[in-house]
């Protein structure tokens, strides 16, 4: 749990790592909160060397490789801008384990220093940006799926949720078991599968049961699980990163 | 090497080495700073929710309302002590027509199958409360030993109104069970209870099925 | 029915079995679902924080200064009349109380719930001697009735429902099939009861032993614990060496955390807290009290800083009622003493990391045990901490450090490390895959059994950064945003 943390001012400019699964497989919404941060008139700096946050070594235990990584992404934020994350299991790392991954090494001071600029993208938005929107979409049914790491790592439960509810258009339905786990956990999915999936078809289940017609979700790795469900069973319940929403929705 | 000493040394020259033992602040489970009353309301109110029952009377009064209690739960052997004040007033103030008085300061090895099979209720004093859980503290002693709150079906205590304090905490504190434990002390709240059948709770599994407080007054109240 | 057997080894076939199991899945859900929101309730009117701060303050307190107040503890127990016996193991502290039972010459025990005296297996090993071992706590009771081992250290027959237990006490004890729980409750005692009154030794366990004052705190709603411990002319207390606190002072916040957070009750029934057998003049309790202090791994565990924090647990059982994955394969799977996270972070220390390497990893790191610990065990740090050491990156002093190692992964691994710290490959693989889309496999092992494959985009956010700053794209947003429903429905038509 980390401790309340104290906003600053928004600020000219700020950095962006847009994470490796962002990278690889959602950039628009890499992109989309690029998009929304620009339009708050900051300007954004997308380090090109980045590449990963080095999670999925550090939580496999594979911690001199994901330190290897970790090292290399340390030295893309060299000013004392924040740094926006548009996930909140690549922010966790970056805010709650560099410093421990680093303690007692020649880069824990840098380590730490960094942890504490990083903010997730709602975070950032509600805030620091104290975002205002002007919903142009249609009258929606949404579920919100906040990852474990956004909730219980960053303290984040109410982010993403308080950026839906300044759509007007949008409504909010609440799941059961909002608060759970949708199976994910990185490398978990793969080394289980098969718990992994009995928990991924109780949120899918959830999120339809709560008559939702589309979720958004602000980690990447719950929405290619939730969404990947979703398509294999042909719902026609559509899952999107919460960055891509608001953009689309107010563009 | 003794499996002590070879654990204590492990213990002692612990890898990394000596650990530092911090303070502890303790404000959170003390200084609730109700009122008689709120605590009286408190206790009652849980208690009762653990399907302990209260009965409230008075110190002049309170063994015919005794009396009445044991007529009304049908209790014609019970088992109490002799010389706490409550035993004695009760013991003088019952009919031995009614109730069977079974002496309960003697070696359970003498009346064990007695005070298993045949003894209807146990009748114990207190040495108070606590509000916070709706609990009775109990020293059992020679006079009420350990087991007549625990082995008859039902099991009735005397609590003076006065004698509820807020919390546990707060309880061992004043009373400074530090300075002395005696070979047992019991916190009491509610009757015998289980859940370990899908979760539907049952009463009186080991213990008694129930547990009624006699809540002792200075005066009648309104 | 037969005696079931589960193994750490076997967690994949568990898994596979109770995932299978409709009894199973509903039995625990309802369960658990009922716990969590009880527990919530039950600390709605506390600062909820600050209680868990000095929950764990006063576990670390009494561990940093665990070897003295263990002595201390022992020189007060004593000089009241409890004997107090050191165990290096489980075989140990069984031989010890085999040896004290064989000196009473007793031939039946009574047992008040302990989970301790379940990780040393205790009651194989009085039956081997002989000496009959009842469990009298109504949930052990059910279980050693089934043939089992507790699927949970605070509801050992939480995986039964009642028509199983009807079941079990029909067929175990004759009693006529009921569905009435009250029934069935009265039969239970009815059989137990005289049991106690011809025991000759009572065994339990001990949730908090006192050093200041040599107190033994047990905390129960059934009135088992009493009775054993009260009963029988010999009690014998078995515990960890950790379970010890400092002052008595320190009791009622732990306690007070440890049944809100353990079945959300804002107190048990009794707690009960002996400090010395029957005294000259007394006239019910044991003549003889012994208390035995087991380390079974639990000194290996204290030597490292980081480990050290799971000896602060409770064993309230917040964590397994809390865990989604605990939840869905229910307490056998794991196969161990101790299920779900808690037994996640401290099986491997006794049975090491050979036979427990796939308990670490059965955890999504979702967080929800820490998040509830009332004693605030980072149990998710402490799971990859166990990660790290299974594959060798650890510090090596977790018995079978190293196991999982393999060179296949760890070439993986180290692939992925020099992609990562080569920004321009990683460009460039990322705009290779990105070109190859169209050739990723839709089917990629058992993720899509029941989810279909990601793909990977036709251009990474790199290079769509790249066009962004260029100016290139502004046309593709207001595109991307019209099209974004269509163009998601024509990418699932490619590939089905």
């Amino acid at each position: 749990m980390t401790p309340v943390k104290l906003y600053p001012p928004k600020p000219e400019k700020v950095y962006f790592f847009g994470t490796c699964l962002v990278d690889l497989f959602y950039p628009e919404a890499g992109l989309d909160g690029i998009r929304l941060l620009e339009r708050e008139g900051i300007e954004v700096i997308f380090p090109e060397d980045q590449t990963c946050c080095g999670q999925p070594a550090y939580t496999s235990g594979y911690q001199q490789e994901a330190r290897a990584v970790a090292v290399a992404q340390l030295g893309l934020f060299p000013e004392s801008w924040p740094i926006i994350v548009p996930s909140g299991s690549c922010g966790g790392m970056m805010r709650v384990h560099y410093p421990q991954l680093f303690a007692g090494t020649e880069h824990e001071r840098r380590a730490t220093e960094v942890a504490g600029r990083i903010y997730e993208l709602t975070e950032f938005l509600i805030h620091v940006c104290h975002l205002a929107l002007e919903d142009r979409g249609g009258p929606e049914k949404v579920a919100m799926h906040t990852s474990c790491s956004a909730r219980r790592e960053m303290g984040l439960a109410d982010t993403g949720p308080a950026l839906l509810a300044k759509l007007g258009q949008v409504e909010l339905v609440e799941q059961v078991r909002a608060t759970e786990c949708c199976g994910f956990g990185g490398t978990f999915a793969v080394r289980h599968p098969e718990v992994s999936a009995a928990m991924v078809d109780d949120k899918t289940r959830a999120i339809e049961a709560a008559g939702a017609s589309r979720f958004v979700t602000s980690d990447c790795g719950c929405l290619m699980n939730i969404d990947g469900r979703f398509s294999h069973q042909k719902k026609g319940i559509e899952g999107e990163h919460i960055a891509s929403y608001l953009w689309r929705r107010t563009s | 090497m003794s499996a002590r000493d070879a654990i204590l040394k492990r213990l002692r020259e612990r890898t990394d080495g000596a650990l530092n033992a911090p303070d502890s602040d303790f404000s959170v489970v003390t200084g609730r700073g109700w009122s008689i009353g709120e605590r009286l309301e408190r206790f009652e109110r849980l208690i009762t929710s653990v399907h302990g029952e209260v009965i409230h009377t008075t110190h002049d009064n309170w063994t015919v309302d005794l009396a009445e209690l044991l007529h009304a739960k049908g209790v014609h052997r019970l088992a109490l002590g002799r010389e706490h004040p409550v035993a004695a007033e009760a013991r003088s103030a019952l009919d031995a027509r009614d109730v069977v008085l079974l002496d309960a300061d003697r070696d359970i090895e003498s009346w064990q199958q007695e005070q298993f099979e045949s003894t209807d209720a146990g009748l114990t004093s207190t040495r108070g409360a606590i509000a916070e859980t709706g609990s009775l503290w109990l020293w059992p002693t020679p006079d009420e030993p350990r087991l007549i709150s625990l082995v008859p079906p039902i099991h009735i205590a005397v609590l003076d109104a006065d004698t509820i304090e807020d919390t546990f905490f707060d309880v061992i504190e004043a009373h400074g069970w530090a300075d002395g434990m005696p070979t047992n002390a019991l916190l009491v709240s509610g009757p015998s209870k289980t859940a370990d059948i899908e979760q539907t709770l049952a009463y009186g599994v080991h213990g008694p099925r129930e547990l009624v407080v006699l809540v002792r007054h200075a005066e009648e109240r309104k | 029915m037969s005696v079931e057997t589960y193994t750490p080894q076997a967690f994949h076939r568990q898994a596979h079995d109770a995932l299978g199991s409709p009894q199973i899945r509903s039995n625990f859900r309802k369960a658990m679902d009922g716990l969590m929101s009880k527990r919530r309730d039950v600390f709605s009117d506390w600062d909820l924080e600050a209680l868990r701060e000095l929950g764990a303050n006063i576990r670390l307190r009494a561990l940093a200064r665990l070897p003295e107040l263990l002595e201390r503890l022992e020189a007060n127990c004593e000089a009241s009349g409890i004997k107090v016996h050191w165990a290096e193991d489980g075989e140990e502290a069984c031989r010890i109380i085999r040896e004290l039972c064989e000196a009473r010459g007793a031939k039946s025990v009574i047992k008040g719930k302990s989970m301790v005296s379940e990780e040393m297996h205790l009651n194989a090993h009085l039956e081997a001697a002989g000496i009959e071992a009842l469990e009298s706590d109504l949930g052990e009771y059910l279980v050693q009735l089934n043939e089992q081992t507790p699927s949970h250290i605070i509801m050992p027959a939480i995986h039964l429902n009642t028509d199983e237990i009807s079941t079990i006490m029909h067929d175990k004890t004759g009693l006529a099939r009921t569905r009435d729980v009250d029934v069935m409750t009265a039969a239970a005692r009815a059989q137990l009861r005289e049991r106690f009154m011809s025991a000759d030794i009572g065994i339990s366990g001990v949730n908090f032993a006192v050093a200041e004052t040599g107190t033994l705190c047990l905390v129960e709603n059934e009135g088992n614990g009493r009775m054993t411990t009260t009963v029988p002319p010999v009690h014998i207390a078995v515990t960890g060496i950790e379970k010890v606190v400092e002052h008595l002072r320190d009791v009622p916040p732990l306690y007070a955390l440890l049944t809100r957070s353990a079945t959300g009750q804002h107190v048990t029934t009794y707690f009960n807290m002996i400090s010395s057998p029957r005294k000259r003049g007394e006239h019910d309790g044991p003549e003889e009290v012994h208390l035995v202090l087991v380390d079974n791994g639990r000194s290996s565990i204290y030597q490292d800083d980081e480990l050290l924090d799971t000896l602060r647990c409770i064993r309230c059982g917040a964590c397994m009622n809390h865990c989604p994955v605990y939840t869905r394969v229910g307490g056998h799977t794991y196969g161990t003493t101790y299920p779900g996270p808690i037994g996640s972070i401290l099986m491997p220390h006794m049975l090491g990391l050979e036979q427990t390497k796939d308990l670490p990893t059965a955890s999504s790191l979702c967080g929800a045990c820490g998040e509830v610990c009332p004693v605030k065990i980072p149990i998710p740090d402490l799971l990859v901490r166990l990660r790290r050491e299974a594959v060798g990156e650890g510090r090596g002093n977790v018995p079978g450090a190293g196991v999982k190692r393999t060179k296949k992964e760890v070439a993986a691994w180290k692939g992925w490390q020099w992609l990562a710290t080569h920004p321009s490959a990683w460009r460039g693989g990322t705009a290779i895959v990105g070109k190859l889309q169209a050739l990723t496999p839709s089917k990629l092992g058992p993720w899509t059994e029941c989810r279909t494959a990601p793909r990977p985009a036709k251009r990474s956010l790199h290079a769509l950064v790249k066009r962004h700053q260029a100016g290139k794209d502004k046309s593709d947003a207001e595109k991307s945003a019209a099209n974004h429903v269509i163009k998601k429905g024509k990418d699932e038509e490619e590939r089905s």
